[in-house]
């Protein structure tokens, strides 16, 4: 009842958006709220079932984007020309040269034992190095201005929402081996760098994903506003809503969107229910409440951990990918861990950790709050500065400040949470 | 000649930079470290507390500028401190007061923390934007360079020059002074004996009646003042950015735990690890080798194993190593 409630205040506040002031900005928040509610769906798998800390959920929403290029752009048969297969030998010798480390390092024993694992190590470096660099090189030159990369491979965009899953769980799976099982602070602050590093990767390797320089013009799984206004059939039939085609098809193209990441969102959200309610959900909320009784009754923590760890993550990633394929551009320069990792923090513990609708509520009011912050504070500086002169530097000051105030309101709004209601919108149980 | 111009190129790219860098990881891994060993958890929102003590003593260097105050040769941003470490105290104990308080009293447990001081870095984040915006600022001034480069090609007739920056030698001086101080402090009076203490094991302390506000209350002054140092320092090397200081997190953290997180002497073994690798793991080694190697062994090549942008991953590497092969940390701080 509750829930219904509040799923009901979130639907009127971006239904009064809609009236109050665009339909276009209102089905933006609702897209933006459906993948920020996967994403605290993710992060409340982790949190809220095992109890385990993410602060890197920035990386592996990041790795879903890169997915998005990776599967669906035009490959550039130039660039593998110049040096694709190239830079794949690179990383595989980069790859075996780890394992081969990791070999020497388990079966040798004594003195020689560091020195021959950083012998291993160094020789890898070198020769990964004089492979990769002349190769990347070459791509790189490939028409700079339009490619310099290798492209993707030119498949449905739609197959890089599992993809993105995927390459996140991948990472996960090498995070969690070497970070699970520590105390919860080292996780976090693992997971931090990690999620920091995977940016820097996508910042700098520029034959990847072209780095700064941004892809854009992703593939699309919806039409495109141009063919629909072309179209007679959906002219005549915006006519007959009584829109204009332009706001009809922007209308059209972000509602096809939404109905896309629905059915993902609701997806996930009877999965992650399921598990929640099974056996196997039982015996996470068991070792999250204590881990020690837990491991007494013969389960096994550590690899509990990582199988939620992977799966929260994968979630996350895919989350990532619905969100480029959204943007239609994948643009590293713009991931900062205040927006991606702790706003989605924000919204798993003011929904209710633990509790899957609490996450999905707590996406949606949080979006809400994240977009409408500045125009309302915006609002109120006007009414607060009102009586000032104008030009003075204050008002200035105080007017240019707004744009900053939603990073103060979503301070306030945790410690808020956390201090009165410390189980969130929606408790557990 | 060669290999003296080899070893001033050393010192002029990687010793000095790295040192200097070093001793500002140590002091903001010293404010970490504190805190984990007395309040007991990790503290997010310590990035964001250099910030904004460094905006506090930034906000006062332009009013001393503007007053004509100088420090002389030095840069008026020494001057400045006081008052940024004052505005830095007055925050972080309100924090205190009105948040984490509350769940000291509720013996809440330490990843509740962490998360409010996620709240807590939120708002400090925002207080920073609004008060002095997210764009770069220079305050430093006064002398820019003890030694310039082409001064000490002139005074040795070497073809390396040794630049030494004001900022470099003020951040070295004052870390070693601030650490000196900070370590009588810790060992030798009783206020900083009952901190041990307190850390060592909460409930024998109390037993022996010391009050746990008030070493709270000393730790957090000092770590305002630790932050607002680091800070100021960081920022007369480089350049004030809100969000450089928050990206400072993740070395300073590897600088504590590296070192073992609530040990003071491991935060700055660590901070000086960290500095180390990031400097030399990115700095284009040709130029030193150049001059090392016999011609025929010359390097085609920069000789730089990552680029500067992945800084990060450096000392992210490390920290895994460390937790992987001693999660104690090099000290042996307090773990699991």
């Amino acid at each position: 009842m509750r829930a219904f409630l509040l799923f009901a205040l979130v639907a009127c506040l971006i239904l009064g958006t809609g009236v109050l002031q665009s339909w276009n900005s209102a089905l933006l928040i609702l897209n933006m709220g459906l993948v920020s509610a996967v994403m605290a769906l993710g992060v409340n798998l982790q949190w809220g079932l095992a109890g385990l800390f993410n602060v890197g959920v920035m990386g592996f929403v990041a790795l879903g984007g890169l997915a998005v290029v990776l599967v669906s752009m035009p490959p550039v048969p130039a660039a593998w020309a110049a040096g694709g297969v190239q830079i794949l030998t690179g990383l595989v010798i980069g790859a075996a040269s780890i394992v081969a480390a990791v070999l020497v390092w388990s079966r040798l024993r004594g003195a020689l034992r560091g020195w021959a694992t950083a012998a291993v190590l160094l020789a890898g470096m070198v020769i990964y190095r004089m492979v990769l660099d002349p190769a990347v090189d070459a791509v790189e030159a490939v028409d700079p201005a339009l490619a310099g990369y290798l492209g993707g491979l030119g498949l449905p965009v739609l197959l890089a929402w599992p993809v993105g899953g995927l390459l996140a769980a991948g990472v996960a799976l090498v995070i969690g081996k070497t970070a699970l099982g520590l105390r919860s602070d080292y996780l976090a602050i693992a997971t931090l760098g990690i999620a920091e590093i995977i940016i820097a990767v996508l910042k700098n390797e520029d034959w990847m994903a072209r780095g700064v320089k941004n892809v854009i013009g992703l593939p699309r799984p919806v039409p495109y506003e141009v063919d629909l206004q072309a179209d007679p059939a959906f002219v005549e039939r915006a006519a007959g809503f009584g829109l204009d085609p332009t706001t009809a098809s922007t209308l059209y193209v972000k509602l096809e969107y939404g109905i896309l990441f629905a059915v993902v969102l609701i997806a996930l959200l009877v999965l992650a229910q399921l598990a929640l309610k099974s056996p196997w959900g039982r015996m996470m909320r068991a070792i999250r409440d204590n881990e020690t009784a837990a491991r007494a009754m013969g389960k096994d923590v550590t690899a509990r951990h990582l199988q939620v760890f992977i799966l929260g993550s994968a979630i996350c990633g895919v989350a990532g990918a619905m969100m480029t394929t959204l943007d239609g551009q994948l643009t590293p320069g713009t991931y900062q861990p205040l927006r991606y990792t702790f706003l989605i923090w924000v919204m798993v513990i003011v929904g209710g950790s633990g509790n899957n609708l609490g996450a999905v509520l707590g996406g949606f009011l949080i979006w809400f709050l994240w977009v409408q912050v500045e125009p309302m504070a915006q609002v109120l500086m006007g009414l607060v500065t009102a009586g000032m002169a104008d030009g003075s530097w204050l008002k200035g000051h105080l007017l240019d400040s707004v744009q900053h105030m939603r990073l103060l309101t979503m301070g306030v709004i945790l410690l808020l949470v956390l201090r009165l209601n410390p189980r969130g919108l929606l408790p557990e149980r | 000649m060669d290999l003296l111009n080899g070893l001033v190129a050393l010192a002029n790219f990687v010793l000095i930079p790295a040192i200097a860098y070093g001793s500002q990881l140590a002091l903001g891994a010293l404010g970490v470290t504190l805190i984990y060993g007395i309040l007991r958890f990790s503290n997010f929102a310590h990035g964001d507390t250099m910030a904004v003590g460094t905006m506090f003593a930034v906000l006062a260097t332009w009013g001393l500028q503007a007053m004509g105050v100088g420090f002389g040769p030095l840069p008026t941003a020494l001057l400045a401190i006081p008052f940024g470490i004052l505005g830095a105290a007055a925050l972080v104990l309100l924090t205190d007061r009105f948040v984490y308080r509350f769940y000291r009293a509720q013996k809440a447990k330490p990843v509740i923390l962490v998360i409010v001081s996620i709240g807590v870095m939120f708002i400090y984040n925002g207080v920073t934007r609004i008060i002095i915006g997210p764009e770069d600022q220079r305050f430093a001034d006064g002398a820019r360079f003890v030694i310039s480069a082409r001064d000490f090609k002139e005074m040795t007739g070497l073809a390396e020059g040794l630049a030494l920056r004001t900022s470099q030698v003020i951040t070295v001086i004052a870390a070693v002074a601030i650490v000196a101080v900070l370590f009588w402090f810790l060992n030798r009076t009783r206020t900083g004996k009952s901190m041990r203490a307190f850390s060592d094991n909460e409930d024998l302390a109390l037993l022996s009646g010391i009050n746990p506000e008030r070493v709270v209350l000393v730790t957090w002054l000092i770590v305002a003042a630790l932050a607002t140092v680091a800070g100021v320092l960081y920022g007369l090397d480089k350049s004030f950015k809100p969000f450089t200081y928050f990206q400072l997190l993740l070395p300073i953290f590897a600088s504590a735990i590296v070192g073992g997180l609530g040990n003071p002497l491991g935060a700055i073994a660590g901070g000086f690890v960290i500095a180390f690798s990031e400097v030399g793991i990115t700095y284009a080694w040709k130029k030193v080798l150049v001059y090392m190697m016999p011609p025929a062994l010359e390097p085609d090549g920069l000789m730089q194993i990552l680029s500067t942008e992945y800084k990060f991953a450096v000392s992210f590497v490390i920290l895994v190593i460390v937790l992987l092969f001693r999660p104690t940390g090099l000290f042996r701080g307090k773990s699991l």
